[in-house]
Formats: structure tokens, C-alpha cells, sequence
């Protein structure tokens, strides 16, 4: 279970990251996010994203057109 | 010894579509925790001109320039296929369309996200600019030799 959402859903690139970026600071580590897209290239940009920040991605499913993702803060 | 983490942006084109991915790509690493710097040269100063559209300059020459590069990231105009206007106009019709973000809100974000932003002083002094043409938040104006010192320390480096 997600401790926070974010909906960016309708965003383009870079938005969803840098909105990603923001919300994961307000949280502490261990923390889920949960992350709403509908930019395709969110797919591998969560991924990279995760991995430059050393936080885990530890679920990328798309539904229809929405994909989620749940981010745990490191 | 380049650090990984650290990003240096040469900024010298004050064209829409140049000054797109200097936006996204300075939000994107400082989001990714990257320590970001983009120097501001020649065109490139007219993208953290204020968006009031001033004229600036000391001479006819400097004023016409700036007269016919008015600037500031609301102002900003496609490099080609301008058509009167028309081009740029569709390219913005467009994004908003596909809610991409407007120049002056991604210049806003790289702010917030902590892109350290540095003016070139030899082409500030040309344009005949001062700190007061530019919107807040810019650093003090530096030359080419502290540019290369950033350079050097950045294990990223990208001429736009």
C-alpha cells in the first residue's frame, strides 16, 4: 500500500519526474510512492530515474493507458 | 577528477527549441540528484531575460539587437520554419495541446530543483545587460575561465 500518490497522468516529460522528485521529499525512507503516468517514456524514464537516485522501483504495471509505479524511498 | 554527479550546460542559443531541452534535461538531472550548472552565453542570456519584453542595450546597435531579440523564455522563437511567426505559434498551439510545460515554468522548476544559473559576463557587457535585465535567482557573471573550471569537475557536459 502506497503511502502517498501522485497523478501525473496527462504530463509530459520531464514533468512526471521532477513532480516525482518533489513528492519523495517530503516522505521518509521506506516510504512508497505511488506514481500515476500516461507518458509512455515514463516506462524506462522511472527506471533510470530510479536508479540515479538509489531508490527502489518495485512495481512498474501499465493499466490501459495508465502506468503505475511504486517507488520506495531509500 | 570529473564527478559523476555533476552537470555542466553551456547555454548558447536563445531559439524555443534549443531552449527546450536545456530546461528539461537541467530539471531532469537536478531531479535525479545531479548538481547542475548551465551558463548563460551570447543568445543563450536572452532565455533568463525577464519576460517584460524590454528593450536593452547602450547603443542603436545593442538597442536594434535586442529590439529584434527581445527574449525572455515567453518570448523565445522557433530556430526555423518561423513563418512570419506562424511556426512558433503552432509549435506552442502544440505543446499546449500535449501539455508539455511552458518555457517559464520548466525555468521556474530548474530554480526550485536548485540549477545554479551563471551569466557570461563578456557577452552581458556586449548586449550592454545588466543583473536587473535578468530574472532573480541568477548567480554574479563569470567568464569563460570559470566555465572551463566547471567543465573540467563535471563527468556530464553538454554545448547547446
Amino acid at each position: 500500500m502506497a503511502d502517498l500518490t501522485l497523478d501525473a497522468r496527462g504530463l509530459q516529460c520531464p514533468m512526471p519526474v521532477v513532480k516525482a522528485k518533489k513528492a519523495i521529499d517530503s516522505m521518509q525512507s521506506g516510504q512508497v510512492l505511488e506514481i500515476l503516468a500516461t507518458d509512455p517514456g515514463s516506462k524506462a524514464d522511472f527506471a533510470a530515474w530510479s536508479r540515479a537516485t538509489g531508490h527502489d522501483l518495485v512495481l512498474a504495471t501499465q493499466e490501459g493507458r495508465t502506468f503505475r509505479y511504486e517507488v520506495r524511498k531509500k | 577528477m570529473s564527478d559523476a554527479n555533476k552537470v555542466t550546460i553551456i547555454a548558447c542559443s536563445g531559439d524555443l527549441d534549443k531552449a527546450y531541452p536545456i530546461l528539461i534535461l537541467a530539471s531532469t538531472a537536478a531531479a535525479s540528484g545531479k548538481d547542475v550548472t548551465i551558463f548563460f552565453s551570447f543568445w543563450g542570456l536572452f532565455i533568463i531575460k525577464k519576460n517584460d519584453g524590454k528593450i536593452i542595450g547602450k547603443d542603436w546597435m545593442t538597442k536594434m539587437l535586442s529590439w529584434m531579440h527581445r527574449g525572455g523564455a515567453e518570448r523565445l522563437k522557433l530556430s526555423q520554419y518561423r513563418m512570419g511567426g506562424m511556426g512558433t505559434w503552432m509549435m506552442n498551439q502544440v505543446f499546449r495541446k500535449n501539455k508539455v510545460a511552458k518555457l517559464s515554468e520548466l525555468l521556474a522548476m530548474c530554480q526550485e530543483l536548485g540549477v545554479r544559473m551563471i551569466p557570461c559576463q563578456m557577452t552581458m557587457d556586449a548586449f550592454g545587460m545588466t543583473m536587473n535585465d535578468l530574472i532573480d535567482g541568477v548567480e554574479q557573471p563569470v567568464g569563460a575561465a570559470t566555465a572551463l573550471e566547471y567543465a573540467s569537475e563535471s563527468g556530464i557536459n553538454w554545448f547547446i
